[in-house]
C-alpha cells in the first residue's frame, strides 16, 4: 500500500502535528544498510493505554475514517519493519510529548523504497499549521556529514509556503541539499 | 544552496511577478494528504500540481494540504475552487489526472468528468 519510506515519514510527522505539537523535530539518518526516522514532538502524549491500542492494528477509535474498520499510520509501519528486519520503538509520556523511532533494513527486499526526499520535506514543510519543525538530515554513522534546518528558518527565507513558485524553492532547496549525499 | 541565496531567489521571484499584470482571480488547489491520501500516491498527486502549474507559469495559484477529507475509497481527492467555474472536488487523482487537472479545468475551463467526485448540484453550475 505505502509505496515509500517518504510516506511512513509524512504519517509519523502527521501524527505529532494531530497530536497538537508545537515543536517536532525529524531525523532522517541514513547508512549503508539501515534509514532511521525519528519523529519527537511535544504534543498532548500518550498514556500506558493508548500507547497499547495505538500499536494495535485492529483498534480504531472509529472517528477519523467512518468509512474504515483499520485505523492505518503506526499499525503498517509496525507490520512493515517486523517483516523486513527493521526496528520500533514507541516512547510516550501524558501531556510531555512522544518519539517515534523506525529503523529500515535497505537491505531487505521487501523494504519499501526511499522515494524522493526533497519532495517528502517540502511537503513537510508545507504542511499547514503554526508549529516548528526541525529536520535533522545525516548519512553516514556519524552526524557529521548532513544538513539541518527548521520550518521557522524556511519561513523567515521565503514567507508562505501556499503559492506555487514558494513551493518550487523549497524543493530546489531540498534538491541541493540532497545532493550533498553525492560529494560523500 | 543557503537560507540567505533562498531569500535572495524568493525575493527576485516576487519582483518579477509584480511587473507582471496579476490577475485576480486566484486558483486555490487543495489535496488530501491523510495516510489513506498518502497511501493512495497523493504526495506523487501534491508534486505533479507544483510542477506542472509551475511550468505552465500559472503564478495566482495557491496549493495547500489538508488531512483526510473523509472520502478515503477515491483517493487522492483534490478539491478545486477558481473563478468561473463551480467548486469540485475531484477523486483518484493520480498524477497524471493532476495535469490533466490544470489543463482542461484551470486553463481550459472544462471539467475532467471522469473524476468529478462531487460538485453542487447540476442547476447552479454555470455553463462555461
Ligand atoms: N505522536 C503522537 N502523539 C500522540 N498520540 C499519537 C501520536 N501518534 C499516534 N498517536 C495516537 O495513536 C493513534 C493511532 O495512530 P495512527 O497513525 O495509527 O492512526 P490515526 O492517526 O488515528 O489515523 P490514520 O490512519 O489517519 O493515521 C492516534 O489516533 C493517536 O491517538
Ligand atoms: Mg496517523
Amino acid at each position: 500500500m505505502h509505496r515509500s519510506l517518504g510516506d511512513f515519514l509524512m504519517d509519523l510527522f502527521q501524527n505529532a502535528v494531530e497530536a497538537g505539537a508545537t515543536q517536532i523535530r525529524v531525523e532522517v539518518r541514513q547508512d549503508s544498510s539501515r534509514l532511521h526516522l525519528v519523529v519527537t514532538d511535544n504534543g498532548k502524549g500518550m498514556t500506558p493505554e493508548e500507547l497499547r491500542r495505538a500499536q494495535d492494528p485492529f483498534y480504531t477509535d472509529g472517528r477519523k475514517h467512518p468509512d474504515r474498520k483499520v485505523g492505518l499510520g503506526l499499525p503498517l509501519v509496525i507490520q512493515t519493519l517486523e517483516g523486513t528486519g527493521g526496528e520500533f520503538a514507541l516512547e510516550s509520556r501524558p501531556g510531555e510529548g512522544t518519539k517515534v523511532r523506525a529503523v529500515f533494513n535497505l537491505e531487505h527486499w521487501d523494504t519499501p523504497p526511499e522515494g524522493d526526499w526533497s519532495v517528502v520535506f517540502t511537503q513537510v514543510m508545507a504542511w499547514p499549521g503554526s508549529h516548528d519543525v526541525e529536520l535533522v538530515r545525516a548519512w553516514g554513522e556519524g552526524k557529521d556529514h548532513g544538513y539541518q534546518v527548521s520550518r521557522q528558518d524556511l519561513v523567515e527565507a521565503v514567507g508562505s509556503f501556499e503559492d506555487v513558485e514558494a513551493l518550487m524553492l523549497l524543493k530546489e532547496y531540498f534538491r541541493s541539499q540532497e545532493s550533498m549525499e553525492d560529494g560523500k | 544552496m543557503t537560507l540567505q541565496e533562498l531569500r535572495a531567489m524568493r525575493e527576485a521571484g516576487k519582483k518579477a511577478m509584480d511587473r507582471r499584470i496579476i490577475e485576480d482571480k486566484t486558483i486555490e488547489i487543495v489535496v488530501g494528504m491523510g495516510t489513506c491520501g498518502i497511501a493512495a500516491g497523493a504526495k506523487e498527486t501534491l508534486d505533479a500540481f507544483i510542477e506542472e502549474l509551475a511550468s505552465k507559469d500559472i503564478k495566482n495559484a495557491v496549493i495547500k494540504q489538508t488531512g483526510c477529507m473523509g472520502f478515503c475509497h477515491s483517493e487522492p481527492t483534490v478539491a478545486i475552487h477558481m473563478n468561473g467555474m463551480p467548486d469540485i472536488i475531484y477523486g483518484n487523482v493520480n498524477a497524471e489526472t493532476a495535469r490533466q487537472i490544470v489543463h482542461s479545468h484551470i486553463l481550459e475551463k472544462r471539467l475532467v468528468d471522469k473524476h468529478v467526485f462531487d460538485r453542487p448540484a447540476k442547476d447552479i453550475v454555470k455553463e462555461n
